[in-house]
């Protein structure tokens, strides 16, 4: 029988759950809501005696202090009710907790079919219409694709029957089978890929026709019982051939053509001109670079005993449907990526990016999820996936604009530790040979997430599927780190991968090439409910697995440890020599591909890329004379969205567990402006350091991808140099986010141009990273930035998101005692900037803020000139004698003076005359020109003559004066420019968001 | 030398274990991370681990059992429920429990804290939703009761370290609240710059604790629960101020001093007490 279990704060206690809403309600929709009370509800499908009920209420789901409790309904103060649960399938952590405890009191075990589903109900008073109650309901408290509502007025309630008894329960009424394709012609094919959602390539379908119709391979086929190629087969072609696993747009013939100079040039591959050779080279001349660009993420070396792993990734499709959910399992999947490196990693830290829409978005598109509530959905996810980890989170970027209404950008990152050697051996090599068992831990495999890899490598529009949509389980996942460490230290992990796009099709398919082969068993793969079809568990993408080759003589103990940490762990096949991938259930072929075929000679993508140099585009420099008030100026800069504090999202991610924290998120005398960079001390016994910084700039690509790049690059290196980096150690990450790059005449008329685009941030990429020694630990792509949105009369309209470039730093700080903050400290201190201004107000923050202008002359890097002035900072630095320092980026030197000065509570007297610069600069040059390569720096008086001589010959100006007055001063010489107090400053840069918790 | 035996759990979400390990070993303990099921003797396991051979237990953060029916709720049950003997063993023998956040969550529900005489080991006092809403992570200013009996603090008036969780109001009834001020069970309290009570304000305050409340022991002193985290001010530069303190230090001429965080003087305490203790 089942019963519900209602739970709920007493009356006389705040709700802190319902105000929320409340609040969220009122900003999201001005609606009034008078009172809103959650009440929480499990609902217990299997047979429990009255007895074992009372007793699991009294003892385990009620707080006696806090809670009451009935298995009748509670509601009885509201004018409406709403429900809100899970749809069938959802992953309901609280749930299988509940059934875990349950379990344990009583003695008792679930059957397979039985559950326990948790839902909410919320009492709400105030004067609201059923429509308001529907909007509060379907745009704040659930999300369609994973949740269903119902709502109660007062008048419809039945108290004696309540909600009901609602069992989202899975049924598949439906006998797995494998089905033969006919692939009788290419268009024949074509069409049954179409019909399938299987996004087979068509410029592949000849190639997998002719290997399923070769002769040897038919009889081969024969021998196990099979003929035409299976659906599990072209499954699981199409997961390894996507965009999203393959890379063919990376790997693909860019034909670059300069519509301008005529020039033409060929670039064959993206990934191994631009990644994979400058790294390759950079790894021969830099010993700590141990390794990279095969496995789940590079691998640098900490000290003589622990390397570092470092991964970026990003999760835009499943965050843009759900963005709780999609944020969540990004951050818990990328950090299975460290935990399936090598042996596996320990996880340190986490750090998020997100770009969307403007939060007070009010145009005319509709995008799926007004960005409002999407930007709170993905940074409530990433605090429960960080938080519940245990892993600090303690880094992370926020941009908006406009163009990504198409499709949000949500990047996560993750670093682990290591051992350098686990039982004697290297600990970042690893293998899979014959004889290895083939072990699944984790979670069990459903529906969840299949095809998620191809809907990720396509545009999103109202009909993607929603199964993708997950929701990320971090206790599942934290439970199997602890367990995975335990059973590496022990020796008995020979090799280790996660389970992520793809899921077992690409985790199993790439380790059996180690060995040449595998039989996997799909009989004996934990499914969440029965009715899976074969193809399904092979490649559903269900979260928190990982795929583990084990020697037999292992086994014993590996599922003894298993078992101490609750987590299952099956063996689901073998990795062998055949040469063949082999799938059985019960017994019998379901799939037999040649090992070789996904490395056969599948045809390269091709682009057409066509540039126009941004001058040829009509961009020139605004025409616009002085401004006559520059305080009010600062002021609104300052409160720019892209500019302003956005401190209620640091404060809700944990940044200090794990005991390591060295430099903060926020710092400063009240804790309250971002840091350049962060820095951890991973081993606790060691004083050595990981620091950490993260950039994103994509308003430069309206000008010149080219230099978006290069710009994006010089400001991370600039970030950690600032808080004691080391450019010798300089391990760097590319995640592009790029809008669709393939030519389409109706669908995508400037394709070539953004190939274009593509191209050039490559070539920057390149060059820069050589320039600066910056091998690529890890990076990836993600194309398809696009979305079609509705407008106003019913129409559809492409939005594209800015070409973007998150460019992530690690360096390796050998002394964390020499680390150093941005806050001016002490009244009287010199101050300083390094570096050149310029022209070059293109793609500014201050153009952006003057009618949305763009402009022309965008920041151009000069590594040759930067380079040295960076070598000697960071000597200065070393040395002590610097109090702080700051890398000027976005909003150039008016914001970031003002942003050190907030910092220290502290003002500053400036003179500008004194800035160095190129040429004769307006005011409005100096203060926000954002040119490359600058820093401003503080040093006590007594130091001038010994810091003055580490930049001999260089960019350096002595500007002004750190003063014990609250007030920000820009002279030019005799003439004050600008005089305004900081707290007003401070004050406005807070503003914006400063309501928010 | 006597050894000094501490042991961290570990386990179904629980966190913050490998610091409170490193703390403890600092402050002079050998210390154990020993995973709850060690602990249990059951069907399926063999406990390989005895609460006998330690003197100090340390509950530490995290999210066990992921927190979802109320923080600490479910690890207290299933500590209740296998594991109620030994507990009660190893308090009765005069040993030591640290509970820090999540473990602080868990020990109220264990009711070891406040364990008022009448009415020993029943769940008086709660720890619920902060007021905003939200988890936080902040550095706060705690003040210490010089007059409660809490081995952890001696000698301690004045301590800053950082809170991290979204459960961490404590909440009792007005009874309670005032039995616990009364025997002197509340240990530490959230302050503003000044020193001064931090009256429910945030952030000072950063869940709305009825009277500040961000610590309290039970009436001997020797089970201790606290919100803030001692174990992650380990050394001098977890402290968010260390780069300003360090430069004025500097400026004064003070050019060497301790790397020691201040949150290790709780473990300190801790390993002092059963050092000194008669019959260790």
């Amino acid at each position: 029988m089942v019963s519900r279990l209602e739970i709920r704060l007493k009356r006389d206690l705040f709700d802190a759950d319902g105000a929320t809403v409340k609040r969220k309600a009122k900003e999201y929709f001005d609606f009034d809501v008078k009172d809103l009370r959650v009440i929480r509800i499990l609902t217990i499908d299997t047979d429990l005696t009255p007895d074992q009920c009372a007793f699991v209420r009294k003892n385990i789901f009620t707080n006696p202090v806090t809670e009451e409790s009935s298995f009748e309904s509670l509601a009885d103060y509201f004018d409406w009710l709403i429900w809100v649960g899970f749809r069938p399938g959802v992953r309901d952590t609280a749930g299988s907790t509940a059934v875990e405890a349950i379990e344990d009191f009583l003695g008792l075990k679930f059957k397979p079919d039985e559950a326990v589903y948790t839902s909410k109900l919320y009492e709400i008073t105030g004067s609201l219409t059923y429509e308001q109650v529907n909007r509060i309901a379907g745009d704040l408290l659930a999300n369609d694709l994973i949740q269903e509502w119902k709502i109660f007025s007062r008048d419809d309630w039945q108290p004696e029957k309540g909600i009901g008894f609602i069992i989202p329960k899975v049924i598949l009424a439906h006998d797995p089978q494998v089905r033969a394709i006919a692939i009788g012609s290419n268009e024949e094919l074509q069409q049954i890929s179409l019909d399938r959602n299987l996004a087979l390539q068509e410029r592949d379908i000849p190639v997998i026709r002719q290997y399923f119709l070769r002769k040897e391979i038919l009889s081969e086929r024969e021998n196990v019982g099979l003929n035409l190629p299976t659906d599990v087969e072209l499954e699981y072609i199409s997961q390894a051939r996507s965009d999203h696993c393959n890379h063919n747009t990376f790997r693909g013939m860019f034909k670059y053509h300069d519509l301008g100079t005529g020039e033409k040039t060929t670039v064959d591959n993206l990934f191994k001109e631009c990644i994979e050779a400058p790294t390759l080279k950079l790894k021969k001349e830099k010993d700590w670079v141990i390794s990279v660009l095969w496995d789940n993420a590079g691998v640098g070396r900490f000290d003589d005993d622990f390397s570092y792993v470092v991964t970026a990734e990003t999760h835009n499709s499943p965050s843009n449907m759900e963005a709780y959910g999609g944020s969540i399992t990004g951050i818990v999947g990328i950090y299975r990526d460290p935990m399936g490196t090598g042996k596996g990693a320990r996880l340190v830290l986490g750090m998020y990016g997100y770009c969307t829409g403007p939060r007070d978005y009010d145009g005319r598109l509709k995008p799926h999820m007004h960005p409002r509530r999407l930007l709170d959905g993905v940074i409530e996810g990433v605090r429960d996936g960080g938080n519940k980890s245990g892993i600090p989170t303690p880094f992370g970027s926020v941009i908006f604009d406009e163009s990504y209404l198409g499709k949000c950008l949500l990047f996560v990152t993750a670093l682990g530790i290591m051992p350098s050697l686990i039982d004697d051996k290297p600990s970042h090599k690893k293998t899979t040979s014959p004889g290895d068992l083939i072990i699944m831990s984790g979670g069990r495999v459903g529906k969840d997430g299949i095809h998620g890899v191809t809907a990720a490598s396509e545009t999103y529009t109202e009909n993607t599927p929603a199964g993708h949509v997950q929701i990320g389980d971090p206790y599942t996942q934290k439970k199997m780190h602890d367990f995975l460490l335990e059973v590496r230290d022990e020796g008995l992990i020979t090799f280790i991968t996660d389970n992520g796009g793809g899921g077992l099709s690409s985790s199993i398919g790439e380790s059996a090439l180690l060995s040449n082969g595998c039989r996997v068993d799909m009989d004996k793969i934990p499914l969440k409910y029965e009715g899976l079809d074969q193809w399904e568990i092979w490649i559903s993408e269900s979260q928190e697995r990982m795929t583990i080759a084990v020697k037999p003589e292992h086994l014993k103990r590996f599922m003894e440890l298993s078992a101490k940490h609750a987590v299952e762990s099956s063996v689901i096949g073998e990795y062998n020599d055949s040469g063949y991938l082999e799938l059985k259930y019960k017994q019998k072929t379901c799939a037999f591909i040649r090992m070789d075929f996904l490395e056969s000679d599948f045809p390269q993508w091709e682009f057409e890329a066509e540039w126009v140099a941004p001058h040829l585009r009509g961009l020139t420099e605004p025409v616009m004379s002085e401004p006559q008030d520059h305080a009010g100026l600062l002021i609104d800069m300052l409160a720019r969205p892209n500019i302003c504090a956005r401190n209620w999202i640091t404060r809700q991610y944990d940044h200090e567990v794990q005991g390591g924290s060295v430099i903060k998120p926020l710092i400063g005398k009240r804790r309250d402006v971002p840091s350049d960079a962060i820095v951890v001390r991973p081993i606790l016994e060691s004083e050595q350091g990981i620091a950490v910084s993260q950039t994103l700039n994509p308003v430069y690509s309206k000008i010149d991808t080219y230099h978006m790049t290069a710009i994006t690059i010089d400001e991370a290196i600039r970030k950690v140099i600032a808080v004691g980096g080391d450019l010798d150690h300089l391990g760097g990450l590319d995640n592009f986010c790029w809008p669709t790059v393939e030519y389409h005449p109706t669908k995508n008329p400037d394709g070539k141009y953004k190939a274009a685009q593509l191209v050039r941030a490559n070539w920057a990429l390149k060059e820069y990273c050589l320039a600066f020694g910056v091998p690529l630990l890890s990076g990836k792509d993600s194309m398809y930035i696009d979305g079609n949105l509705e407008g106003p009369y019913g129409e559809r309209h492409k939005v594209s998101g800015l070409p973007t470039l998150m460019f992530t730093l690690c360096s390796v700080i050998k002394d964390i005692n020499k680390c150093i903050t941005m806050d001016v400290k002490i009244p009287g201190d010199l101050v300083y900037i390094l570096g050149e201004t310029k022209n070059e107000l293109g793609g500014s923050e201050y153009y952006q803020m003057q009618n949305n202008s763009i402009g022309l002359n965008v920041p151009k890097v000069d590594v040759d000139t930067c380079l040295p002035q960076y070598q000697a900072l960071q000597k200065a630095i070393a040395s002590g004698m610097i109090a702080s320092c700051h890398a000027v980026s976005r909003g150039g030197l008016a914001v970031n003076l003002a942003t050190v000065s907030m910092a220290g509570e502290l003002g500053i007297t400036i003179n500008l005359a004194n800035v160095p610069a190129s040429s004769k600069l307006t005011i409005s040059q100096l203060l926000y020109s954002e040119s490359c390569g600058r820093f401003i720096i503080t040093v006590a008086p007594e130091h001038k003559e010994t810091f003055e001589g580490c930049f001999q010959g260089m960019s350096l100006g002595l500007v002004g004066k750190v003063v014990s007055t609250n007030c920000i001063i820009f002279n030019k010489d005799e003439t004050i420019i600008l005089k305004q107090n900081l707290f007003n400053l401070k004050q406005a840069w807070k503003e914006p968001f400063g309501d928010l918790i | 030398m006597k050894h000094i035996k501490a042991l961290v759990l570990t386990g179904y979400g629980l966190n913050c274990d490998r610091e409170i390990d490193f703390s403890l070993k600092l402050a002079g303990a050998e210390s154990h991370r020993v995973h709850i099921n060690d602990l249990i003797i059951s069907n399926d396991f063999n406990a390989a681990v005895s609460l006998r051979d330690y003197q100090i237990l340390v509950f530490g953060g995290g999210f066990s059992w992921a927190d979802d029916h109320g923080a600490g709720v479910l690890m207290a049950a299933k500590l209740k429920h296998h594991l109620g003997p030994q507990i009660e063993e190893f308090i009765a023998s005069g040993k030591l429990i640290l509970a820090i956040c999540n473990g602080f969550q868990c020990l109220v529900n264990l009711g070891l804290v406040p364990a008022f005489e009448d009415d020993k080991h029943k769940r008086r006092i709660a720890l619920t939703y902060n007021d905003s809403g939200n988890f936080i992570d902040a550095w706060v200013r705690l003040a210490i009761n010089p007059a409660s009996p809490c081995i952890f603090t001696r000698g301690i008036n004045y301590m800053e370290l950082p809170v991290r969780h979204g459960e961490g109001k404590v909440y009792g009834s007005l009874d309670d609240i005032k039995q616990l001020n009364d025997n002197n069970q509340i240990v530490m309290q959230y302050v503003d710059e000044n020193g001064e009570r931090a009256n429910g304000i945030w952030p000072q305050n950063p869940n709305g604790s009825l009277l500040d409340i961000a610590g309290i022991c039970d009436s001997t002193g020797r089970i201790f629960g606290m919100m803030p985290h001692p174990e992650a001010f380990n050394h001098y530069t977890n402290h968010p101020d260390w780069t300003r303190i360090k430069e004025e230090k500097n400026r004064a001429g003070e050019k060497t001093f301790s790397r020691e965080g201040d949150g290790i003087k709780i473990f300190r305490n801790a390993v002092d007490y059963i050092k000194n203790r008669v019959g260790g």
